[in-house]
């Protein structure tokens, strides 16, 4: 049996501005096995980038409240200090951001950015030239020539700067990797590229990661383990093969499958999910996708529906756990 | 059915044209600093509508020996001046002159400087180039420098100083012009209205100006306020209105000399000055939140 | 069947510091009535250019349109004004494409009002309330601005805005990449429906292989400029010929987990500028199977089996 690195309990976030409350991540449970990759799927607004920033407690303090446990490597990191944290950010988990445009300061060389990560956590106590020597070491990892360390952000391309940003975050050799989108902003080729190197670099660093993103085809290619949000709750978790295969599925994660135009077959028409995404001010009673959900029952509408579970599978939803079978 | 679509679309036409502006006067009313300066403004611009009938235009020109130099009084509210003037009236008939230049000014260069800017930031390549390269060799000379050599050499007087006061403030308005008509024409849907047949004038209309116009109004507000200032600075100088005219920085000149003895001539006209500056930002960025759509409540 | 439109050897390019962009560079596609051509390329490959050249809405370099067979370059502005009633475009950013500042019955009706479709206003909203009912919007938005409405709700009135002139021809250009999944089908779906119900003629552009698979009848491969392959949407599917057409349809991340090991044809390098371009096959630096000819000169666009097009000198 592997090692848990991370476990998430009853996680609530909320945002409170003075007009509004934003129910953004209603407690979700989730945990992530050593050397293991996790999916975070869902739509815009499914509380899948407040969960990650969550994690590494970079939320704003003011506005944002936070519950539950977040247990990563045995200790809760909703407990621990600002200095306590900021050891652990980089150093232990780093993540990804979507744009890499933006992510990256465009008036410092690449070598320099990496490098900065690398004294900031320097544990081991490199001296200059090794830590050069590491920077060196990481652009070839993520397949950029070591010379191209001099150079400046706007002289590489989309692709090329998703992979100096993925050097940084690796630089540390971090125990958990968030990546947030990693490949939304990028064209099919680079994507592919991109997602090959990662899933190579995590076979061979062991390297925990939990990927968010709103494509399936991304998770079926690089997770083990799926989560499904929507609405700031977790309505199915599961092994990939679980989600992707079994036979048992929420109501919603079957509406996903249905939008995405498939490859393999013939069909006229896509069967999409009606409606739109609750407003996170003002959430359902109940199941939150009741309103637009085809297989709407009366008790969806008023009790909000627990686990069904199944092994390692859990679906939230009434459909399952009235009889048991459907 | 059609009798009922009709009385729909009717009410539904009314409804609609004001209900943008009232949307607009709903966030500005939550503003409170910004109702207070727009308060203070009505208030200041009634006094200069009807001056007259507050005080007689006489008692801020009048010249007594007899009280010379008072202090505040029942019978002089502000006090008077070296040479027995009325402050009070100076005040309020100076409102008048600095209100006037200060929305003159502004309305003047901005028409001038949107047209040019708005031809520069649609019509881009050569038009562009010319006239903001124009406005380079205006933007070389400091504003009161220029506006100082302007009245010195078409002589002081108030047309002269309104002329030198717009000219010295066109090239700032021709590039806040320019740069939001540029951020609003990368839109699609600029594009979008030329592919139903738009034509540019309405599309510069209808489309652009719109979506331009909110810093632009906030920049012209604040404009006011700093035309006044630029009004006063000049007559300080003694390039502006020439006496016995009354204008707050044509007093503010005259009481200098006086400071320590009469110390109330300086501090009435500065405040006037200060307190409509004021208002006008005030005004100015409540203007700019309340117009922004996307800024709601 | 003639084409509705077709275009000859249609070529843009834009002056820029050193020399001139290629965005197209020598297409020629034909569209029939009522059916749906799909562009599909990567970001600068002169996908978007294409559609707005098509309207004459970017003025082409060279080449020529025809629109009902008639050469449509060499109308005039007025004559041109008179023709875009036939001819639409959506745009992809649902949040640029539409002016903040109006209502959304005004901003659909603001086309009726140009052409002057009607003579009274009555007539125009009525007209109005007719279209959000074709597409899906509720009646009572129709005062909203928007602000207050969500991307796929405003990608709806691009749509209300498109058909309100009744066109023939529409441009969609990636109307759907800026949504979420399950909003994108709902749109596709609603651009399916009203291509059945009104006999509409698309010219689908997009990046995503996947979302033109059912909604096109034929598909154009762009590269660089080019049209490098075309070919009936099941055709070039099954059976894909140029290099590039076959690493963008493996490099789709499929969602089907028995699929994982697939062999992925990851394509090396990144797109070369269009800024001016060498002769040759502009896939030849990235190409897996790039002969010294492949650089020497261009590749023939050549039919390879009936209603195939392809333009790599190994394709058969």
């Amino acid at each position: 049996m592997s090692e848990r690195l991370l476990e998430i309990h009853d996680l609530e976030v909320i945002y409170k501005t003075g007009l509004e409350t934003v129910y953004a991540v209603n407690k979700i449970n989730l945990s992530l096995d050593k050397g293991k990759t996790l999916g975070l799927v869902g739509e815009t607004g499914a509380g899948k980038t407040t969960t990650a920033l969550a994690i590494l407690a970079l939320l704003p303090e003011r506005t944002a409240h936070v519950k539950g446990e977040i247990i990563f490597d045995g200790q809760d990191l909703l407990k621990l200090k600002e200095y306590e944290l900021r050891e652990i950010r980089g150093e232990k988990i780093s993540m990804i951001f979507q744009d890499p445009m933006t992510s990256l300061n465009p008036i410092l060389t690449v070598g320099s950015q990496i490098s900065e990560a690398l004294m900031l956590h320097n544990d081991q106590n490199r001296s200059k030239e090794e830590i050069e020597a590491r920077v060196e070491e990481v652009l070839e990892m993520v397949g950029i020539p070591a010379f191209r360390k001099k150079d400046y952000p706007h002289q590489f391309s989309g692709g090329m700067k998703q992979r100096v940003v993925i050097a940084i975050a690796l630089a540390c050799e971090p125990e958990l990797l968030i990546a947030d989108e990693p490949t939304t902003a990028l064209d099919v080729t680079i994507q592919a590229q991109v997602l090959a190197m990662m899933n190579e670099l995590r076979e061979r660093l062991q390297t925990s990661m939990i990927m968010i993103t709103h494509d399936l085809g991304i998770v079926a290619q690089t997770c083990d383990d799926v989560a499904v949000m929507y609405a700031g709750e977790i309505i199915e978790y599961g092994t990939a093969i679980d989600v992707f295969t079994g036979d048992k599925h929420h109501p919603y994660t079957v509406g996903l499958f249905g939008s995405i135009p498939n490859l393999e077959v013939d069909s006229p028409r896509l069967s999409p999910i009606e409606g739109l995404m609750p407003d996170p001010t003002d959430l359902p009673q109940g199941c939150k996708f009741s309103p637009r959900c085809p297989k709407c029952m009366d008790i969806c509408r008023e009790v909000p529906p627990t686990d069904y579970v199944e092994g390692g599978h859990r679906i939230c939803c009434h459909l399952f756990n009235k009889e048991g079978t459907k | 059915m059609s009798n009922a679509a009709a009385a729909k679309t009717q009410s539904r036409k009314k409804s609609k044209k004001n209900s943008q502006l009232k949307e607009v006067w709903r966030r500005f009313r939550k503003n409170k600093s910004a109702m207070v300066g727009l308060v203070i403004l009505v208030i200041f611009a009634l006094a200069a509508i009807f001056a007259d009938l507050i005080v007689p235009y006489e008692r801020a020109i009048e010249q007594n020996g007899s009280v010379r130099l008072q202090g505040p009084s029942s019978e002089h509210w502000f006090g008077t001046d070296a040479f027995g003037r009325d402050t009070f009236a100076r005040i309020i008939h100076g409102s008048r002159v600095s209100l006037s230049i200060g929305f003159a000014a502004v309305g003047i260069s901005l028409i001038i400087g949107g047209f040019l800017g708005a031809a520069a930031g649609y019509y881009g390549g050569r038009t562009d180039n010319i006239i903001m390269r124009i406005m380079d060799v205006f933007t070389c000379v400091p504003g009161i420098l220029l506006a100082l050599a302007i009245v010195a050499a078409l002589g002081s007087s108030m047309t002269n100083l309104l002329i030198a006061i717009t000219i010295a403030n066109i090239p700032g308005f021709v590039r806040l012009v320019r740069s939001s008509i540029l951020t609003v024409v990368e839109n699609d849907f600029i594009e979008a209205a030329r592919s139903y047949g738009a034509k540019d004038f309405r599309i510069i209309v209808k489309y652009i100006l719109p979506n331009a116009m909110g810093p632009i109004i906030v920049q012209a507000t604040m404009g006011i306020a700093g035309m006044i200032l630029s009004a006063s600075g000049l007559s300080y100088m003694g390039m502006g209105i020439q006496p016995p005219r009354p204008e707050w920085g044509a007093m503010l000149s005259e009481a200098k000399d006086y400071m320590r003895t009469a110390p109330y001539l300086l501090l009435f006209p500065g405040f006037a000055i200060l307190i409509s500056a004021l208002c006008f930002n005030l005004v100015g960025d409540g203007l700019r939140d309340a117009l922004d759509p996307k800024l709601k409540d | 069947m003639s084409a509705l439109i077709e275009t000859k050897d249609l070529k843009k390019y834009f002056k820029v510091s050193n020399g001139y962009l290629h965005a197209v560079d020598g297409v020629n596609i034909a569209i029939d009535e009522g059916k749906t051509l799909g562009v599909v390329g990567e970001s600068g490959c002169g996908k978007s250019t294409l559609g707005r050249a098509v309207l004459r809405l970017h003025e082409p370099t060279s080449g020529e349109i025809y629109y009902k067979g008639e050469n449509i370059m060499a109308y005039d502005k007025a004559k041109m004004r008179e023709l875009r009633r036939e001819m639409q475009i959506i745009f992809q950013d649902p949040y640029s494409s539409i002016n903040p500042r109006m209502s959304v019955q005004e901003i659909i009706a603001e086309p009726l009002i140009i052409n002057k479709m009607f003579k009274t206003r009555a007539e125009v909203f009525d007209r109005v309330a007719e279209l959000m009912d074709t597409v899906g919007l509720a009646e009572r938005l129709s005062g909203a601005y928007p602000h207050e409405l969500d991307g796929g709700r405003r990608q709806r009135i691009g749509v209300a805005r498109a058909l309100s002139l009744n066109p023939k021809f529409i441009v969609c250009d990636e109307p759907v990449s800026a949504l979420d999944v399950s909003i994108q089908a709902q749109i596709l779906n609603l651009l399916m429906d009203l291509q059945d119900e009104l006999g509409l003629t698309y010219m689908f552009i997009t990046h995503d292989l996947s979302v033109v698979k059912h909604i096109s009848t034929e598909i154009a491969v762009m590269y660089l400029g080019m049209c490098i392959e075309r070919a009936p949407s099941k055709e070039l599917f099954k059976n894909p010929k140029h290099p590039y057409t076959r690493a963008l349809l493996s490099a789709i991340p499929i969602p089907n987990v028995e699929m994982r090991n697939k062999k992925i044809e990851v394509i090396k390098g990144e797109v070369t500028s269009p800024v001016n371009p060498k002769p040759g096959c502009r896939f030849a630096p990235r190409c897996p199977h790039a002969t010294e000819a492949c650089t020497a000169e261009t590749p023939e666009f050549r039919e390879i089996s009936p209603g195939h097009f392809c333009a790599c000198p190994f394709a058969q």
